[in-house]
C-alpha cells in the first residue's frame, strides 16, 4: 500500500570530513507505526534522524514525505512537514513553566492568555493520556516530566511524525512503561513514531518494525514479530572482523586493583554506576565494553579519585604488596602513586589538554609543581615533548605549536604519550582511538601493549568490539550502570559481548 | 515644608534617571546582552538632547518650549539608539566580548558627552554660560494647582512629565515582559538562545531590538538629568556614576521592573543622604555616597544564599549565540 508510507529516505549519505556517518541508507516509515532504529554507538542512527529533523543536511540522497520529495533545511522546515524530534538533551527554558515552554515562539494574540493556552494544552494531554502539571517550572521537574513537556511541545506544534532519540536512557522502568503507553496511544491516533535505541527488549516490546544500521550502513528492516534478541544482535554487530593486533600473554599477573561494590550517583541522585565489583591485574589489558553512557566514565573517574558522589571501596596493591585504600586519598595523592587516567571524551581537548598551548606547556600541566620557588622548570617538559614528538611521530611544526591546531590523531598521541611517560602503575584510557585513522590506531595499540609488557595494569574503555576482542585479555561489560559480565577476550564471541551490553536490568528501581 | 518631605522628593528626583537606566538594562539583559555601555549611553542621550535644544534655541528668534522639548527628545533617542546599535553590531553580529564592548562604549559615551557638552559651553560663551532654559522649562513644567495640595502636593506632583513617563514605561515594560507572547519569547532568548532558536524565534532580531530600545530608555535618563535636574545646562562629569548605579539597581531589583521603582527611590535617597545628615566631614560624605553599592552587595549575597532560580540573571547573559556551534 503506497499511501501508507509517511516517510521514505533513499540513498542518504552524510560525511563529516573523512568520517562516514551514513552511506547510502534507505529507510521507510509507515503511517501509524512505531519503527525502531537500532544500532551500536557510531552506527549513524542519530545523524540519520538529524537529517529528517533539519539539523544536518544530507550530502546525497532523497527524502519523501507522504510521497512528495522534500528538502529539509532547518528545524522549522521539519515542523512544517509535521516532523518533530526529541533530542537526548532537551531544549527547554528552565525558569519558565511547562505551558510557557510549549507555546514558545508560536504566533498568537499579543497578550498572553495563559488560561486559554493551558486549556488547549490540557485537551491534548487528555487525548493521549499524559500526566503533566502545566504550571510547574522546568527546573522543578524530573527528567521524565521534562521529556513529556518536549513530546507535548511537538504535538502542540502539529507534529505527526515523532522521532525520539534514546528516550529511555534517562528513565526508570516505571517511567519507561508510562512513556511506552503514551507512544502506543499516539500510534492508535495515527501518528508515526521513530525511536532510536540500542535496547533490544524495548525494541521487541514496543515497535512494529526494526531497521538496523551498522557502521553508517543500512543492514535491513525486519518485522518485530519475526525477530529475536539473537537475530537482532547478529544484525547489529555483524560478522567478526579479523584484526591483526598483537596480544602478548600476561606475565605473572598480580591483583593490582580491587573495585569493591562501587556505586556512583549523578546530580539528580540517580545511580549511574551500581555496585561495580571487579579486579584488575598487572600485565594485562582489561577492556571495558558497553553502550556509551553505561557508567564507563564514572567508573574510571571513581578510580582516579575524581568522583565525589560515590560509595564503596577501591583497594590498590602497591609495588611492595601493601594494600591501600584509594577511596581515602585525594586525586593528587592517587596520581602520585602512579594511577593515570587519560580520558578522551568526544571533545578530545576538553579534558586533559589545553588547546591554545603547545606540547611543552601541556606537558607542564603535569609537572608544574616541580621547580624552584616561583619558577616552573621548562627544560624537562620541553625534552619530554621532543621525546614524544620523536617517539610517536607527532606531526607538528614545533613543540610550541598550539595542540588545538593539530589533527585529532596527533592530539591523541600527545595526550596518551604524556600519561605513559610517567610510567604509571595503572593506566586508564577511554576511547583512545576515537576518530583516528588505522595507522595512528595501531600506534596507540602498540603503546598500550608496551605498558602491559612493562607490568602495568591497563584499563581500556572502547567502543569497537572487534578491537577490544583482539587487544584485551579480559573484557568487562557494562550495561546500564551494572557490570553485566566479565569475559575472556580470547574465547568470547562478539555476539556474547553484544548480548551482555544490551541485557536489561531486571531489578526494581524506585522511581 | 519639613525636611522629611523634601528629602523624599529629592530622593525621587535622584531615583528617576536610575530607573530609566535600569529599565533599559533590564530589557537589554532579558535578551541575554549584558550592556555595560548603559552609563555611556546615558551621557550620549543627555548631551544629544542638549545639543538639539541649544541649536534650536540659538537659531530661532522666539523658541517655543514645547518644540524645543520635542527636538531634544528626538535627538536623545536617536543618539542613544545609535550608541546601542554600535554595541549590538559588535556583540550580536560580530560576537565580540560583551563586557569589553560595553566598557568601551561607556568610556566612549562619557568622552562624547564631555567633549560636546564642553564645546557647547564654549560656543555659549564660556563655562556656566550654557543654558537652554526655554526647552528646560517644558521639561520642568508642573501641573498647576495640584502642587498646592498641602503636604503631599509637592511630593506627588512636584515633578516634570519625564518622571511620570518613566513610571509608565516601567509598568509597560513589566507587562510586556511577563504578560505578552513577545515578552515570553524575549525571556526565552535571554535564558537559552538555542532553545528559542529551535522554537522558531529569530534570536538576533530580538537581541537587536531589545538592546536598541533598552539603550533609548537609558538615554532618556541622561536627558532627564540634563533637562529637568540641572535645568538645561552641562557640567562635565556632572552625571557622575549614576549609570553604574542604574546597573547595580538591575541586580538589586532582581531583573523585575516593578522592584526597580522602589529600588530607585531607595538608591536616590541613599545617594543624597549625606546632605541631610548634619556635621559630616568630607570623607564621611564619600562613605555615605557608597551606600547604594553596599546595599546591592548585600542583596547579591542574600539572593546567592537563597538560590531561588527566578532571582538569578538570565541564564545565557553575556554569551554570544551562534547556531552552527551547537555541534
Amino acid at each position: 500500500m503506497e499511501s501508507n508510507i509517511m516517510i521514505e529516505m533513499r540513498g542518504i549519505t552524510k560525511h563529516f570530513g573523512s568520517v562516514v556517518a551514513n552511506e547510502n541508507v534507505d529507510l521507510t516509515v509507515r503511517r501509524g507505526e512505531i519503527l525502531s532504529v537500532l544500532g551500536e554507538n557510531g552506527s549513524g542512527k542519530t545523524s540519520l534522524m538529524n537529517m529528517l529533523a533539519g539539523i544536518y543536511f544530507p550530502d546525497a540522497g532523497h527524502i519523501f514525505v507522504e510521497g512528495r520529495e522534500v528538502i529539509i533545511r532547518s528545524p522549522k522546515d521539519a515542523f512544517d512537514l509535521g516532523i518533530g524530534m526529541i533530542h537526548q538533551h532537551f531544549k527547554l527554558v528552565d525558569v519558565l513553566t511547562a505551558a510557557e515552554n510549549i507555546i514558545l515562539g508560536l504566533p498568537g494574540a499579543m497578550k498572553l492568555d495563559m488560561n486559554q493556552v493551558k486549556k488547549d494544552v490540557q485537551q491534548l494531554l487528555d487525548k493521549y493520556g499524559f500526566e503533566l502539571n502545566l504550571d510547574a517550572k522546568i527546573y522543578e521537574m524530573s527528567v521524565s516530566q521534562k521529556q513529556t513537556v518536549e513530546i507535548v511541545k511537538m504535538l502542540y506544534r502539529g507534529a505527526h511524525i515523532l522521532i525520539l532519540d534514546e528516550p529511555t536512557a534517562v528513565l526508570t522502568p516505571q517511567e519507561t512503561d508510562k512513556l511506552f503507553q503514551v507512544l502506543r496511544n499516539m500510534r492508535a491516533h495515527g501518528h508515526s513514531i521513530i525511536i532510536i535505541t540500542h535496547k533490544l527488549n524495548e525494541v521487541l516490546s514496543l515497535s512494529d518494525r526494526v531497521s538496523v544500521l551498522r557502521k553508517g550502513a543500512y543492514v535491513g528492516t525486519v518485522n518485530t514479530c519475526d525477530a529475536t534478541e539473537m537475530s537482532l544482535t547478529e544484525m547489529m554487530v555483524g560478522e567478526k572482523v579479523v584484526l591483526d593486533i598483537e596480544r602478548p600473554d600476561p606475565v605473572n599477573p598480580v591483583m593490582k586493583l580491587h573495585v569493591d561494590d562501587v556505586t556512583v550517583y549523578n546530580r539528580e541522585g540517580r545511580e549511574v554506576l551500581s555496585h561495580a565489583n571487579f579486579e584488575a591485574y598487572t600485565g594485562e589489558i582489561l577492556g571495558i565494553a558497553g553502550i556509551a553512557g553505561s557508567g564507563q566514565k564514572e567508573l574510571l573517574e571513581s578510580i582516579a579519585g575524581l568522583q565525589p558522589h560515590m560509595t564503596g571501596k577501591i583497594h590498590y596493591r602497591n609495588r611492595k604488596g601493601h594494600i591501600k585504600e584509594l577511596t581515602e586519598m585525594s586525586a593528587q595523592e592517587i596520581r602520585e602513586i602512579g594511577i593515570r587516567l587519560a580520558f578522551v571524551p568526544e571533545d578530545r581537548l576538553g579534558m586533559g589538554l589545553v588547546a591554545s598551548m603547545g606540547m611543552t606547556d601541556n606537558m607542564m600541566l603535569r609537572s608544574y609543581r616541580k621547580g624552584h620557588g616561583l619558577f616552573a622548570r621548562r627544560k624537562e617538559p620541553h625534552d619530554l615533548a621532543e621525546h614524544i614528538k620523536e617517539e610517536l611521530g607527532v606531526v607538528t611544526p614545533s613543540v610550541d605549536w598550539p595542540v588545538g591546531r593539530m589533527s585529532g590523531g596527533n592530539v591523541q598521541k600527545v595526550l596518551v604519550g604524556r600519561e605513559i611517560a610517567s610510567s604509571p602503575q595503572v593506566l586508564m584510557v577511554a576511547y583512545p582511538v576515537r576518530g583516528l585513522d588505522i595507522n595512528s590506531s595501531y600506534q596507540i595499540y602498540a603503546l598500550l601493549n608496551e605498558q602491559k609488557k612493562k607490568g602495568s595494569c591497563v584499563i581500556c574503555v572502547g567502543e569497537d568490539l572487534d578491537v577490544l576482542l583482539a587487544l584485551c585479555d579480559r573484557i568487562l561489560v557494562l550495561a546500564d550502570g551494572r557490570v553485566s559480565g566479565v569475559v575472556d577476550a580470547r574465547t568470547a564471541t562478539k555476539e556474547e559481548v553484544g548480548l551482555l551490553m544490551t541485557s536489561e536490568d531486571k531489578k526494581e528501581v524506585q522511581a | 515644608m519639613n525636611v522629611i518631605s523634601v528629602f523624599l522628593q529629592k530622593a525621587i528626583t535622584q531615583g528617576i534617571p536610575l530607573l530609566f537606566g535600569a529599565n533599559g538594562e533590564i530589557l537589554t539583559e532579558k535578551s541575554g546582552n549584558l550592556n555595560l555601555g548603559i552609563p555611556g549611553l546615558m551621557y550620549m542621550g543627555g548631551v544629544a538632547g542638549l545639543i538639539g535644544a541649544f541649536l534650536y534655541e540659538a537659531n530661532v528668534a522666539n523658541p517655543i518650549p514645547f518644540v524645543g522639548m520635542l527636538i531634544s527628545v528626538i535627538c536623545c533617542l536617536l543618539c542613544s539608539a545609535l550608541g546601542a546599535l554600535i554595541y549590538s553590531v559588535l556583540t550580536i553580529t560580530l560576537r565580540a566580548n560583551q563586557n569589553v564592548t560595553g566598557l568601551a562604549l561607556t568610556t566612549f559615551g562619557m568622552g562624547f558627552g564631555n567633549f560636546f557638552g564642553g564645546s557647547l559651553s564654549r560656543l555659549a560663551g564660556g563655562v556656566g554660560q550654557l543654558s537652554t532654559a526655554t526647552t528646560a522649562s517644558a521639561f520642568r513644567a508642573k501641573i498647576p494647582f495640584l502642587t498646592d495640595i498641602p503636604v503631599v502636593g509637592e511630593l506627588l506632583f512636584g515633578y516634570g512629565w519625564l518622571t511620570y513617563f518613566c513610571l509608565i514605561i516601567t509598568f509597560a515594560l513589566s507587562f510586556f515582559l511577563f504578560k505578552t507572547r513577545v515578552g515570553l519569547n524575549l525571556r526565552a532568548v535571554g535564558e537559552s538562545a538555542a532553545t528559542a532558536d529551535a522554537a522558531g524565534i529569530n534570536v538576533n532580531r530580538y537581541k537587536y531590538i531589545a538592546t536598541i530600545v533598552g539603550g533609548m530608555m537609558a538615554g532618556l535618563g541622561g536627558l532627564y538629568f540634563v533637562m529637568e535636574y540641572t535645568g538645561g545646562t552641562w557640567v562635565n562629569n556632572g552625571f557622575g556614576d549614576r549609570g553604574w548605579l542604574a546597573i547595580a539597581l538591575v541586580i538589586f531589583a532582581r531583573w523585575r521592573p516593578l522592584n526597580a521603582i522602589w529600588g530607585s527611590f531607595l538608591f536616590g535617597g541613599l545617594y543624597i543622604l549625606y546632605l541631610y545628615i548634619p556635621g559630616l566631614t568630607r570623607d564621611m560624605q564619600e562613605i555615605f555616597k557608597s551606600l547604594p553599592y553596599l546595599v546591592t552587595i548585600v542583596v547579591l549575597v542574600i539572593t546567592s544564599l537563597r538560590k531561588k532560580r527566578e532571582d538569578q540573571p538570565p541564564a545565557s547573559l553575556g554569551l554570544p549565540y551562534f547556531r552552527e556551534s551547537r555541534g
